[in-house]
């Protein structure tokens, strides 16, 4: 079955630290990393290649430096990776995002499942995946924390709740965002650190997939951030040490304070 | 077309900028910041420059706005005929909104059997509900519930939809979005209307909590925006509020799906589910082993909460990945969140630290979860939890 895997190279935000004296955020100098969705994303089209035959396509929006993501994820074991790289897609929402990303697939042809990360650590949206299933005309399961089986031109999966999960069945092709508890995502291999060195990364610009300039970048997109700012610091006491017993009389008191119990 | 400019005649070259940009694509050249081609536009840069140095410009085609849109819609959710608190909470901002644009709060509510629940929503704000029902709109479905959502929206004309950030609402909004050619902002903690522009200004946390952003959407409409629950305040319900109450037309066309909800399967039914807690009790490395989250259950029942769970003890298999807090797990955002046997590490923290309260007990003085605690406690947790129980318990006797 052929497999494309949509992933995102993402600040790890993990590193973002705080500087001691003014307080503030420090961001310069954080790594890029694959959005950590998006790593059983591929770990989970890598394994359905290992059962199934076929191959896993890894496919990004970026710029330049986003083709280190995907020769990583070859290095986990894709097969081919393409890049949507243009000045003209800077600034895209997730409705231009999602709409450049279908182009970009439809550019790539028949395919049996696309599965995207649950969201991207930076944004935090998970609004890309169904916007490419609704572009694509496809059927979408969202939040998959178990593939149950492929046969027959559908797909069978575990999709959490907030109660539990739903079994849910869709036909083939299809489009599925998947969570952390779906699997464990494996190491690269020298050989596919070897092969990721080598491999030949397709760069396609909004001619080769023939989108408007209109519908990308900060032009095809409704929305539009007005202003970025710093949460407000919360506020911390100094912890307190002291006797188990005089510790919970404390804590209860300011509770009941708050009205909290 | 748009850009980051650097005006020269302000900038003095501090670098503070360089320090804000998350994608390295900020440097200095002969003491003046230029902006590389790696600039994704995000726009976190912009605040940091202390002499208003930075500008992000763009072309854009005037805002050709609809007048027709008009109101404020929310979508409510239901499951097994039941309404979601969420859909009261929905209502309760929808109203202030409604009120701040001088117009009208309509719900539509899609699903099988659900007339009474219709009801209860205009008791808890809605002045008009739309009903769809059908014996295959029962359980949620993506394609379905997007086509008749979509069809509402798109003959009632809304100024502003609004639906829970929840499994449901994340997967069906945005398709309804796409197949609006709308804008629409995930996980919103703040709806306000602009007053020069009457815009919606969304507020959102993004890089896990370490920014905060305010959205416009401009140039198409509706306005849309998925809600976090648990941070918008419902309404007292008045059940003797008038609403009118409309039944949608449905056509076997949308009803017409390639997916299958095979069946539905609630799991931990012993406690409620962290995402619906006012108070949560977690629990991390520091807990040992799957028998001893007793503790925290006990606690946890006391209060009349939920447990939750750092993500190393999901990893070491003392808790299932549901009660997981942080980064690869759930947001929470809960009233009082007590978190025991937690260092605090950062992908923990951006999980839970909008939490109103916060209380941390540790063994260690230095970890970093003492940093957003509003309350810490230093100790045995397994001293202290059992003590704080059993205290909570004879208060609330009293």
């Amino acid at each position: 079955m052929n497999i494309i895997v949509c992933i995102k190279q993402v600040p790890d935000t993990t590193s973002v630290r705080i500087d001691p004296e003014t307080r503030t955020l420090v961001r310069e100098g954080v790594p890029s990393i694959i959005n950590p969705f998006d790593m059983f994303a591929i770990e989970e089209g890598i394994r359905l290649k290992e059962k199934h035959g076929g191959k896993v396509i890894v496919l990004t929006l970026g710029p330049p430096q986003a083709e280190d993501a995907l020769r990583e994820a070859i290095s986990l074991g894709a097969d081919e990776a393409i890049h949507l790289c243009d000045v003209a897609f800077k600034g895209s929402d997730t409705l231009a995002t999602s709409f450049a990303l279908s182009a970009g697939i439809r550019k790539i042809g028949a395919f049996d499942l696309i599965i995207c990360g649950k969201q991207a650590s930076d944004g935090d949206t998970a609004q890309v995946g169904p916007g490419i299933a609704v572009q694509l005309n496809i059927p979408q399961i969202i939040f998959v924390r178990r593939i149950e089986e492929i046969q027959e031109g559908a797909i069978v999966v575990e999709r959490i709740s907030e109660e539990g999960f739903d079994v849910v069945r869709s036909a083939l092709p299809a489009l599925i965002s998947v969570v952390k508890e779906i699997n464990q995502p494996r190491l690269p291999s020298l050989k596919g650190k070897m092969k990721a060195k080598k491999a030949e990364i397709t760069k396609w610009g909004i001619a080769e997939i023939g989108v408007d300039p209109g519908r990308v970048g900060l032009d095809g997109s409704p929305t539009w951030v007005e202003k970025i700012f710093s949460p407000p610091e919360r506020e911390a006491h100094e912890p307190w040490h002291g006797e188990p017993d005089d510790l919970v009389k404390k804590l209860a008191d300011e509770l009941e304070k708050a009205k909290i119990i | 077309m748009a850009w980051l400019e650097v005006v020269a005649e302000k900038c003095v070259g501090c670098g503070a900028c360089i320090k804000a940009c998350l994608y390295d694509a900020l440097a200095l050249e002969d003491k003046l910041a230029v902006v590389k081609e790696n600039c994704t536009l995000c726009g976190a840069c912009l605040d940091s420059c202390p002499f208003e140095a930075l500008v992000m410009r763009k072309t854009e085609p005037p805002a050709q706005v609809a007048e027709s849109y008009k109101g404020v819609m929310v979508v409510a959710e239901q499951k097994r005929g039941q309404l979601q608190s969420v859909s009261y909470e929905l209502l309760g901002v929808g109203r202030r909104l409604a009120e701040d644009t001088e117009s009208s709060l309509s719900a539509v509510l899609i699903g099988d059997g659900v007339d009474s629940q219709a009801q209860r929503l205009i008791a808890y704000g809605a002045d008009r509900v739309f009903v769809a029902q059908s014996g295959t709109l029962g359980l949620y479905n993506d394609e379905s519930y997007a086509a008749v959502l979509t069809r509402v929206i798109r003959e009632q004309k809304p100024e502003i939809v609004i639906a829970g950030a929840t499994c449901i609402g994340r997967a069906l909004i945005p398709r309804v979005a796409v197949q609006l050619q709308t804008g629409l902002t995930a996980d919103c903690t703040g709806l306000d209307i602009q007053e020069e522009t009457g815009y919606l200004v969304q507020t959102r946390p993004a890089f896990g909590g370490n920014i905060m952003a305010m959205i416009l959407c401009t140039r198409a409409r509706p306005q849309m925006a998925t809600v976090r629950h648990k941070v918008m305040k419902a309404l007292a319900p008045d059940e003797n509020r008038k609403g009118e109450i409309i039944r949608v037309a449905l056509d076997e066309k949308e009803l017409a799906t390639r997916t299958t909800v095979l069946k539905s399967v609630e799991e931990a039914a012993d406690t409620i589910p962290i995402t619906e807690a006012d108070i949560i009790v977690s629990g991390g490395r520091g807990m040992g082993s799957t028998g001893k989250f007793s503790v925290l259950f006990e606690l946890a029942k006391a209060l009349g909460g939920a447990v939750g769970s750092s993500r190393s003890a999901v990893d070491a298999g003392w808790v299932p990945y549901a009660y997981q807090v942080g980064q690869t797990g759930k947001t929470v955002q809960p009233k009082l969140y007590i978190a025991c046997g937690i260092s605090g590490a950062i992908q923990h923290l951006v999980g839970m630290q909008s939490s109103d309260v916060i209380i941390a007990i540790n063994k260690d003085p230095e970890a970093p979860i003492f940093k957003v605690a509003t309350y810490g406690l230093v100790g045995d947790l397994f001293e202290i939890i059992p003590r704080l129980t059993q205290e909570i318990k004879s208060r609330k006797m009293q």
